[in-house]
């Protein structure tokens, strides 16, 4: 079976949940490798990696792939395409993700499919294009098919893998080098899980009215070990930080439950999360376009019903 | 200072968006036309580096015919050129193709800074910036909130999922902007009439020096095997709270086995 290079997320040192996700959507189409960019590669990441089926991982464990941005991991990924000659390079989707994959379909001469959300044995890819309004199927018609995978569209399965480590040292080019990280500032609040990776989401929009009002959702939030998503409306008003932002122009999310608390439904903000398997509406005005994707909806004043549903969560998962 | 911004047409966010049956590319017939939002953000940041360091703002697009209103609005909020690069022979271009296109047109002309919005609302790849500075082998600075340009050292907020990384390069460089960094200004009267003076040079494929084997549709390296319109989703249940609509949902979730 050919090899199936996956590209490592990593959050200080700890594999992401996407890269689990992409081991086992790759164990479906040839030999997994992991392709870990950076310093910090320890004993623990070998153990997730070899729990979802990596066979062997690519350290690129230099000081310098993670002083500069992006350039990096799409130079060693080429590195590795010439050498190994894999069935295809999967990468998440995140903004990091989808760059590397665009610098190395440049470099390698070959196409690329972002936000996958399935890829078949035979590497036809599906994705949800139009905020989740056309599902269209697509293929690398040229060169080594070069994915960027949604998080939550494959389960994480496990599977044995032997993780044997390769070490890749290669010298990164003058260009790569051009741009250089000082710094790293941190201003998620602490806790949750991220917004694009997390299985339940909670947001709220224009009818929290308040910094303050966000008090309510955070609650219904943390009872179920969920992430706050935001309406433009609401990050807008400056109520909550922007990258919390669902929408056109906010993340995109795909959880198993996504739960919309004075949130009306325009076009853009549907655009970023109607692929959401559940979705659960709050909203007072019976005729907000959100009710049309509910599975389940109710219409009234989200201060009463969402502290409600926090503490009957209380009391049910006591 | 030679500042570019790269700026698209977009279908209008309000419509619904379409693929056409013939050839499965985006119908942009089906809606008007606009600037791509994010790239008002682009040609803002232009404009306000522009007034405090110096700047000539060329605005290139690559596009159809009516791609043109949208240089002209650029122009009309205070930019002072633009490059429209327009052929049948675009027409299906994917993001190679187009990174192909526009690094070959921006090249060679000097620009200082080549800005971009960091996404497109109808493609949504967010790579096109990523891989023009690929091609030209130029300092990337991509999805920027903050830009601080001190000489010729450029530095940027980069937003990340848990914040945002410092990153800093020397120009040239390309820069990517997210909607954040700034409130872009609406075109005034005297802008919208000085607009229809400033110069807009058009290009054919072959005015470019371009490769048409390497553009449109027949040369993209992704194709479209098939499409179809999401089927509906099912109607859900709504009721209406008479005092126990948490309770309601609760119910609902257990069900469902959320909880
Ligand atoms: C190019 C472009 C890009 C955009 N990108 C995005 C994007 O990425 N994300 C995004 O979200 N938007 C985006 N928008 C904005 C979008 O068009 C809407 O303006 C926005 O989504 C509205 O947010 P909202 O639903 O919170 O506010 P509103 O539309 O004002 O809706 C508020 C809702 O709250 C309800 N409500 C009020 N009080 C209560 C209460 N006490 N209890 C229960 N319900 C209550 C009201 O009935 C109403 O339905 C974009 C717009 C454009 C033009
Ligand atoms: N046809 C085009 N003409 C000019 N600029 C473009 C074009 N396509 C994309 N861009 C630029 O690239 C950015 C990202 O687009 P995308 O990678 O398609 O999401 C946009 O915000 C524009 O600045």
């Amino acid at each position: 079976m050919g090899e199936v290079l996956v590209l490592v997320e990593q959050s200080d040192g700890a594999v992401k949940k996407v890269t689990t996700e992409l081991l086992t959507l790759a164990r479906s189409l040839g030999e997994p490798s992991a392709v870990w960019i950076g310093p910090g590669y320890s004993d623990a990441a070998a153990a997730v990696l070899a729990e979802f089926g990596a066979q062997t991982v690519y350290v690129a464990g230099d000081e310098a792939h993670a002083a500069h941005p992006v350039a990096p991991g799409a130079e060693v990924l080429a590195h590795l395409v010439g050498m190994k000659a894999p069935v295809a390079v999967l990468v998440a989707s995140s903004a990091d993700g989808k760059e590397t994959a665009g610098r190395l379909a440049v470099r390698i001469n070959s196409g690329v499919i972002t936000d996958a959300v399935a890829i078949s044995a035979d590497l036809v890819a599906t994705q949800s294009v139009f905020g989740g309004s056309t599902v269209v199927h697509s293929t690398v018609t040229s060169g080594t098919p070069i994915f960027t995978v949604r998080p939550n569209s494959t389960p994480p399965v496990a599977g044995a893998g032997a993780a044997v480590r390769s070490d890749v040292a290669i010298e990164l080019s003058d260009a790569a080098k051009k741009a250089t990280v000082t710094g790293s500032t941190v201003a998620t609040k602490g806790g949750r899980p991220e917004l694009a990776e997390a299985a339940i989401v909670v947001s709220g929009g224009r009818g929290v009215g308040s910094t303050e009002g966000f008090a309510v959702i955070e609650a219904l939030a943390d009872s179920l070990h969920a992430a706050v998503g935001a309406s433009r409306a609401a990050t807008d008003a400056g109520w909550y930080p922007h990258q919390y932002q669902v929408g056109q122009t906010g993340k995109t999310v795909s959880p198993q439950l996504y739960i919309a608390n004075g949130i009306s439904g325009a076009i853009q903000h549907r655009a970023g999360m109607q692929t959401s398997k559940t979705i659960i509406v709050v909203n007072k005005d019976a005729e907000a376009p959100i009710f049309e994707l509910a599975d389940y909806g109710v219409v009234g004043d989200l201060f009463a019903v969402v502290p409600q549903l926090t503490d009957e969560i209380g009391k049910r998962s006591a | 200072m030679k500042i570019a911004v790269c700026v698209k047409q977009v279908p209008d966010t309000w419509a619904e968006k379409k693929l056409r049956v013939d050839d499965s590319t985006l119908d942009r017939d089906a809606a008007d036309g606009v600037m791509n939002e994010l790239d008002e953000y682009a040609v803002e940041e232009a404009l306000r580096l522009g007034e405090a360091h110096g700047a000539e703002v060329t605005i290139v697009t690559m596009g159809p015919d009516r791609a043109a209103e949208t240089i002209r609005k650029a122009l009309s909020m205070g930019a002072d050129a633009g490059v429209h690069l327009v052929d049948d022979a675009l027409h299906g271009s994917d993001a190679l193709a187009t990174s192909y296109a526009l690094a070959e047109v921006l090249g060679g002309r000097g620009f200082d800074l080549i800005i971009f919005g960091s996404e497109s609302t109808d493609a949504r790849m967010s790579v096109v910036p990523a891989m023009v500075a690929e091609r030209l082998g130029v300092a990337q600075l991509t999805f920027a909130q903050k830009v601080d340009l001190d000489g010729t050292s450029l530095t940027i907020e980069r937003v990340t999922d848990s914040g945002f990384d410092t990153v800093s390069a020397t120009l040239p460089v390309v820069l990517s902007v997210v909607e954040k960094i700034n409130e872009p200004r609406y075109p005034s009267f005297k802008g919208i009439m000085a607009a229809k003076k400033k110069p807009v040079e058009t290009l054919s494929v072959s005015d470019a020096g371009l490769d048409a084997a390497k553009l449109g549709a027949s040369a993209a390296w992704s194709s479209v095997v098939d499409f179809a319109a999401r089927p509906p989703k099912a109607a859900g249940i709504v009721v209406v709270d008479e005092g126990a609509g948490g309770v309601n949902i609760a119910e609902f979730l257990t069900d469902q086995k959320f909880i």
